[in-house]
């Protein structure tokens, strides 16, 4: 029996219906608007003005503190403007706006397919290179990778996890780059561990992906020991770090904890591959791999894709808005977020576009909460939800601290599961915002 | 058997009577003075128990005016000035006389002035529609329709307009308690002060956006071109952040601004309705064109 994390989850239909399409090379669209708020923490710093030749892979936003990442331009051509634009959320961002001119790139990077396999760098300069190239999480919160490479001082990373889950339903970016480039993935991740300071990785793949498994395994064993792939129960949320790092090691993060509370670094496969990119070929993140699929697109593909590239172009490729679809989601559509500006544009982290039809999105009216305790069972983080809905609506901070709301991982499992259709996660994530912010702003003891 | 009852009833009446003079000396003994004032002017109050005043509940108040030694700062929205100088006279103290206050809604941004941009599938509240995103409409400023006003409101003051989907304030019911301000997540609705005979004049809108972008999003939102703020004789109006604000206790009610505005962004409510310009006001000339009052 394949391991799994050992409480909660759900076990939603896993639509991966683009898993088959190949990654192909998005065309390069005429103009892209590259956000500079593209991370966890400040937006960076736009280093270019109006009017500037800028070539694909350099610099056009430093890093605006300590968690922040650098922004590369992912064309080459004029800067037409530099300022505030509605992000996918209709909220504002500064975003630097290229007219696309030919596809020229900076010369120092390595275009060439081949396998680059020896490491050269020192750990401190794999780091700064990855930070120089603005690597983030690949995996949805963007967090920039160098700062979790650096772990803080006293604690020590043991192990590498690479996260292959790739739990959320129709998702398949993940999935083809563990095919296609498993090598470069490989090579990524034993790069990480270099940057660590740790001799041991493992690669969590979920067993619906069996492919993956045996390709990644067979590499493993063959040439790269000191990795492990283990094979895990298919189950949502699997990719949550908490719950991935309970899967393959056993080990349970504290509440209000990091992962490297318990030795464990983790890693999105995709973010292997990007610094697997950054480090042997110098090349900054400035393209993602991007699945644009659904229940009524006619085509479902898997891109690769410039960074600032706008949601209406990408439907274009795969033959325009269904008449019947009704709504757009970046990301997963457990905890991706939907499109409500569809001229936006896409970020580092894009992982999907997903595009779907009334049958799928459609809410339920709601219904009274009956205490059947389903939401309680399928919390991977042990809450209850019905409880902290109940206290979110009254607004009773001090109990809904004594409850952890401030350890939901917001992966949907509760709203999911009920057959009430309450908006369970709704309510908590707004009580969890609250609830931290209180917490944050007490005096430290 | 008869004595035995007799027996039960007798031990029961002894135990009785023995355990009510313990529990009076008890209750002599440990007696709790209270102020008698607090439950006079309890009475006083009206019960709604909003919260409107800052404290939890109509006692609360009661309590907090007995202990303070005078009532500035103290104010019971709902019983405004009458209940206000009942509490005073109950307390021997004085109260200022406080102008009477409304809840105004700042946002115009019906179906008609502000058309939709994308449909809201999502739960029916506005602080999670905030959370989630910028709303369905291209303003990021103005009202989301979810109604957690009308939901806060204690007395059913307000009430979303189902034909423009926007709040709507009954001025008779309004207390001014607040409610509906906390509850907004949109910081859209004001507490402004009612006006003689319920005549105001404010800005419908609160839109930070610049002029181009608020324009193209909402018909009348306020721009922010200061045509208002220069027109204004009094002073009471100025513009930060690309919006009009009037401050109700500088303006005389002319209305200069209201027909300034391009947009029609300055609403004046409860005025007496402008007849239309007879066309002999313009025969004869030297006469002027007075308001016109039913």
């Amino acid at each position: 029996m394949s391991r799994t994390f050992s409480i909660g989850g759900v076990h939603p239909h896993d639509c991966k219906i683009s898993k088959d399409s190949p990654i192909e090379i998005f065309p390069v669209p005429e103009q892209v608007s590259i956000s500079m708020s593209q991370h966890l923490g400040a937006p960076a710093q736009p280093v270019v003005a109006k009017g500037d030749r800028v070539k694909a892979g350099q610099l056009i936003g430093r890093a605006g503190g300590f968690i922040s990442a650098n922004i590369h331009s992912s064309v080459s051509g004029t800067v037409v403007s530099v300022g505030e634009l509605p992000d996918m959320l209709g909220n504002p961002a500064v975003h630097v706006v290229i007219d696309t001119d030919g596809d020229e790139w900076m010369e120092d990077i390595d275009r060439t397919p081949d396998v680059v396999r020896d490491i050269s760098l020192s750990p401190q300069d794999i780091i700064k290179r990855i930070a120089d190239c603005g690597i983030v999480g690949l995996g949805g919160a963007s967090f920039p990778t160098h700062v979790k490479l650096s772990p803080p001082p006293g604690k020590k990373a043991e192990f590498l996890i690479i996260n292959g889950a790739e739990c959320e339903p129709y998702l398949t970016s993940d999935y083809r780059i563990m095919l296609e480039r498993p090598e470069e993935i490989l090579i990524g991740a034993k790069i990480m561990m270099k940057a660590l300071g740790v001799a041991k990785g493992f690669i969590g793949i979920e067993d619906n992906k069996p492919e993956a498994i045996r390709r990644i395994g067979e590499l493993a064993r063959a040439s790269y020991s000191e990795i492990e792939v283990v094979p895990l129960r298919k189950r949502y949320p699997q990719g949550g770090e908490k719950q991935l790092i309970d899967a393959v090691t056993g080990r349970k993060v504290p509440s209000m904890g990091l992962p490297i509370d318990t030795g464990v670094v983790v890693q999105n496969c995709g973010t292997a591959f990007a610094v697997y990119e950054a480090v042997q070929k110098n090349k900054p993140l400035f393209e993602s791999i991007v699945t644009v699929t659904g229940d009524c697109t006619g085509q479902q593909r898997n891109f690769l894709l410039r960074v600032g590239t706008r949601f209406d172009k990408m439907l274009e490729e795969v033959g325009g808005m269904p008449s019947e679809a009704v709504k757009l989601i970046s990301g997963g559509p457990m905890m991706g977020k939907a499109v409500s500006n569809i001229s936006a544009a896409s970020v580092k982290s894009t992982s999907a576009l997903l595009v779907l039809s009334e049958k799928q999105t459609a809410r339920r009216e709601e219904g009274n909460c009956i205490r059947c305790g389903k939401c309680a069972q399928a919390c991977p983080m042990g809450l209850e939800p019905f409880l902290l809905n109940r206290l979110a609506r009254l607004g009773w901070k001090d109990e809904l601290e004594k409850n952890k709301v401030y350890d939901c991982i917001e992966c949907g499992c509760c709203s999911y599961t009920c057959p009430a259709f309450i908006p369970l996660l709704d309510y908590i994530r707004l009580a969890k915002a609250d609830v931290l912010r209180i917490m944050r702003a007490r005096p430290k003891k | 058997m008869g004595t035995f009852v007799i027996t039960v009833v007798a031990i029961l009446t002894v135990l009785g009577l023995l355990l009510a003079v313990i529990l009076f000396f008890v209750a002599e003994k440990f007696k709790v003075a209270e102020d008698t004032r607090i439950d006079t002017v309890e009475a006083i109050m009206p019960g709604a128990n909003c919260g409107g005043c800052g404290f939890a509940g109509c006692r609360a108040f009661a309590e907090a005016c007995v202990k303070s030694e005078s009532l500035d700062g103290f104010f019971c929205p709902v019983g405004g000035n009458a209940v206000m100088q009942k509490v005073a006279s109950a307390l021997g103290m004085t109260v200022e006389e406080k102008a009477p206050m409304t809840a105004v809604v700042r946002c115009n941004g019906s179906c008609d002035n502000r058309p939709k941009t994308n449909e809201y599938g999502g739960s029916s509240s506005c602080r999670i529609m905030a959370s989630l995103y910028s709303g369905d409409t291209a303003c990021k400023y103005g009202c989301l329709g979810q109604g957690d006003c009308e939901e806060a409101c204690n007395f059913d003051a307000i009430r979303i307009n189902p034909s423009t989907g926007l709040p709507e304030v009954d001025e008779d019911k309004c207390t001014a308690c607040g409610a509906c301000v906390k509850a907004c997540p949109r910081n859209i609705i004001e507490l402004r002060n009612k006006g003689p005979k319920n005549r105001r004049v404010y800005v419908c809108c609160s839109s930070n956006d610049k002029g181009a972008v608020a324009r193209k999003a909402c018909s009348v939102a306020c721009i922010g071109c200061r045509k208002c703020e220069k027109v204004c004789p009094f002073g009471a109006i100025t513009v930060e952040n690309n919006l009009a604000y009037i401050d109700f206790n500088k303006c005389k009610l002319c209305r200069k601004c209201v027909e300034e505005c391009p947009t029609g962004a300055i609403h004046a409510v409860n005025f007496p309705v402008r007849l239309p310009m007879q066309p002999e006001a313009f025969a004869a000339p030297g006469t002027t064109n007075k308001d016109k009052e039913e």
